[in-house]
């Protein structure tokens, strides 16, 4: 205890510190846990004073890899990821994982290193315009022009990734500012006039929506991330609950209701069930919460929700009214706006007629496949994960078919069990993102859910999940093609298989076996019976390459421009 | 339709790079922009003039600036009382012969010579920009060899007409 004293004594007395310190100490005050990072030229000053850390470091083995591995890990917990990369190629390396963040509204925080400000503009050695390049895909972005500024800098940012609508937010820091000393500034106030969210939804328009509410025949609750993103999923089923509406969940916001329960429809949207869908189109009062109405989930708009009053509940106003007209907006937060909504006293609901279809629908038209003999399908597979794990698992997906089967098949029934990338759609994100889900949540099992061309995009990865020994069950689900792009070729290019079927692949156990974690092909149900339940009791790494029946496509679909009631592929059961 | 929006915003490195980068990110049509300080410290006006199809898209972009960190305020003011004034240089081929008749068109607008060359006159306008287009097609004739226009700035005038014709964008 005294030593401690005395070490803060000599701390406080000399108070000079380099800028990689400043840098470093505002991470710890911010209770970083993790950095993701790969060292370069520019940050090697940083890199001097990481060596010295206590927060642990994570070296992706591509840059692409360290920014989706803190996606994952942001998409978790909530807090945001923090990256840390060099300049020029380092920098532009984790454009993709930018853009991703930016369009799912994760929380990062990302650090670049830059030129000496004395050349900066001159084309120099591993020079990139980073701030320029990545404007439009950061919520904001600074370059540190003294190094002063640092520590409120990195309070800024922080604060400005996580508040209102959450978001990516870079700071370039030059080589130079990063060596320099300086004494240590003095705290500031975060002060933002331009930036205040509204967190608190106006009366008037909970309200107008309570109304809405007990006048509606048909109301249903679209589900978006949003209500993850606020940590709002028991408010969330409390007011289901009390007015009894039934509950569509988009991509992203799987988990926030649980899927089992008897208000759940199920997801919506391109590859969404019948259930949900029809429900978003016969409905009459649709209450949109934090979910951004893409295209995937509405379809053609010319066909959405054709005799629906809307109501949407963001954060970000520039949401309500983009694409689907609303008549009734609220900007708020959605534990906020769904607290008051559930506070608010109105006239009992009067819809049983609607809950009774929509159990019927659920009842008459679930996801099918046919399952046969002779080969696996992928959709027995995501079964099989679901029944053991119990629902638990962590369920990480690359993006194609892979990942419309796992939103289907995989049934949460917790907030924050999905990572996925819905709005970018970037291939090649599973894997590392799987890294990111396995530190954030030490105690589950992460289920890494990808496709084979997928999984080729960051296979570098796997060395990192080897040296951490992250208990990451990476599950293959190998067509030998791009499955997504193979089915729209199927359905709409007369079959012209142009590149997406993947002639030479290697042998994805042996891949896995050069980084020494164990791999399995497996080709029938029974084996993945034995292989299951074998690797899932322990807390090992592990690759599975399930050789699933080729031709199998994700149905039912909304083709492109088609509206949301006109799914094919649906079947009665 | 041409709306005109005015924004105040932080004077930040790579504000104005935000701002025009939302207009081409999100395909709106900038017609003009102009920037200058404004009478508080670090804090810059920004005139927009924007072409759009309809109230939908000018919500939007009102939105989408809003969002940004830097943006203080945006107020769409094409619907209200407005001082709004563009300012042009035409440098065009004049002769001694023809000074004087063009002279007699430079009045009535109230333009001004600026610059007198020996076979170019350079005439300075200010006003509102359909002043300016009507000035710019007269001195077309006489062969305009160079043209500068800085777009429009403009803000409200100390007096509205009512308070109730103050479009309200936000819906917050």
């Amino acid at each position: 205890m005294l030593q401690e004293t005395a070490l803060t004594n000599t701390k406080a007395e000399n108070k000079s510190l380099s800028g990689s310190e400043l840098l470093l100490q505002a991470l710890e005050k911010e209770k970083v846990e993790v950095i993701f990072g790969y060292p370069g030229g520019a940050v090697l000053p940083i890199y001097d004073k990481i060596y010295d850390s206590k927060i642990l470091h994570v070296l992706p083995r591509h840059e692409q890899g360290g920014i989706h591995a803190a996606e994952g890990y942001a998409r978790i917990t909530g807090k945001p990821g923090v990256v840390i990369v060099t300049s020029g190629p380092g920098a532009t390396n984790i454009v993709t994982g930018l853009t991703d963040a930016m369009i799912d509204s994760l929380p990062l925080v990302v650090f670049t290193g830059q030129v000496a400000t004395g050349v900066i503009g001159t084309d120099a050695f591993q020079e990139a315009d980073i701030l320029g390049i990545t404007t439009p895909i950061t919520k904001y972005n600074y370059q540190v022009r003294n190094i002063e500024d640092i520590p409120h800098i990195i309070k800024e940012a922080f604060y400005i990734a996580t508040s209102g609508r959450p978001g990516p937010v870079l700071i370039d820091i030059p080589k130079d500012i990063a060596t320099a000393v300086t004494e240590v500034p003095e705290e500031k106030e975060i002060y933002l006039p331009g930036y205040q969210p509204t967190l608190k939804p106006n009366y008037l328009q909970i309200r107008k929506l309570t109304e809405a509410v007990s006048r509606a025949k048909k109301p249903v609750i679209l589900a978006g991330a949003g209500v993850l993103h606020s940590k709002a999923s028991c408010q969330l089923k409390e007011y289901a609950e009390q007015q009894n509406i039934p509950v569509v969940h988009t991509l992203l916001g799987l988990g926030g209701f649980p899927a089992e329960h008897e208000l759940s429809l199920g997801m919506a949207g391109m590859h969404g069930c019948y259930t949900a869908n029809m429900a978003l189109y016969e409905s009459d009062l649709i209450i949109n919460i934090g979910a951004r109405f893409d295209d995937r989930l509405t379809g053609n708009l010319k066909h959405f929700a054709p005799n629906a009053t809307v109501a949407h509940i963001d954060i970000d106003p520039a949401e309500i009214g983009k694409n689907v007209p609303t008549e009734i907006p609220v900007v708020a937060d959605a534990k906020e706006a769904l607290i008051e909504l559930i506070a608010q006293e109105g006239k009992p609901p009067s819809h049983h007629e609607w809950l009774k279809i929509l159990a019927g629908w659920k009842i008459e038209y679930p996801y099918v496949y046919e399952n046969n003999a002779n080969t696996l399908k992928p959709q027995k597979v995501l079964e099989m994960l679901y029944q053991k794990t119990n629902g638990d698992a962590i369920v990480v997906t690359d993006v194609g078919q892979h990942q419309m089967w796992a939103a289907q098949y995989y049934r949460f029934g917790k907030a924050n069990r999905w990572v996925t990338s819905g709005g970018l759609g970037t291939m090649g994100f599973g894997l590392p993102a799987s890294i990111g889900a396995a530190l954030a949540d030490k105690d589950a099992t992460v289920l890494a859910v990808l496709g084979d061309g997928g999984f080729q995009m960051c296979t570098q990865e796997l060395a990192v999940i080897r040296e951490l020994n992250l208990p990451i069950k990476i599950v293959i689900l190998n067509n030998v093609a791009l499955g997504m792009v193979r089915q729209w070729q199927e359905l709409f290019y007369e079959e012209r298989y142009s590149h997406s079927k993947n002639p030479v692949q290697p042998s994805f156990v042996k891949l896995a076996e050069a980084y020494n974690i164990k791999g399995y092909v497996i080709e029938s149900e029974a084996k993945a019976e034995e292989v299951l339940a074998e690797v899932l009791q322990n807390r090992e790494p592990v690759l599975l390459d399930f050789r699933i029946d080729a031709n199998e496509n994700v149905y039912p679909m909304i083709a492109p421009g088609k509206g949301i009631n006109e799914m094919v592929g649906v079947k009665q059961k | 339709m041409k709306r005109i929006i005015t924004l105040t915003v932080n004077n930040r490195p790579g504000v104005l790079n935000r701002i025009t980068n939302l207009f081409s990110k999100r395909n709106y049509n900038i017609e003009s922009i102009t920037v200058g300080h404004s009478e508080i410290e670090d804090v810059s006006r920004i005139t927009c003039v924007v072409n759009v199809e309809n109230d939908q898209v000018i919500e939007q972009i009102t939105k989408q600036l809003n969002k940004q960190i830097d943006v203080l305020k945006v107020t769409d003011i094409s619907e209200q009382s407005i001082v709004a004034r563009e300012l042009a240089l035409i440098k065009v081929l004049s002769t001694p012969n023809n000074r004087s008749e063009m002279n007699a068109l430079i009045e009535p607008f109230r333009a001004s010579i600026v610059d007198v060359g020996k076979d170019t006159l350079v005439i300075q306008i200010t006003g509102e920009s359909d002043k300016i287009e009507a000035f710019i097609e007269l001195m077309k004739p006489y062969g305009i060899k160079e043209l500068a226009r800085t777009g429009a700035t403009a803000f409200l005038r100390g007096t509205q007409r009512s308070s109730n014709q103050v479009k309200n964008i936000s819906i917050v």
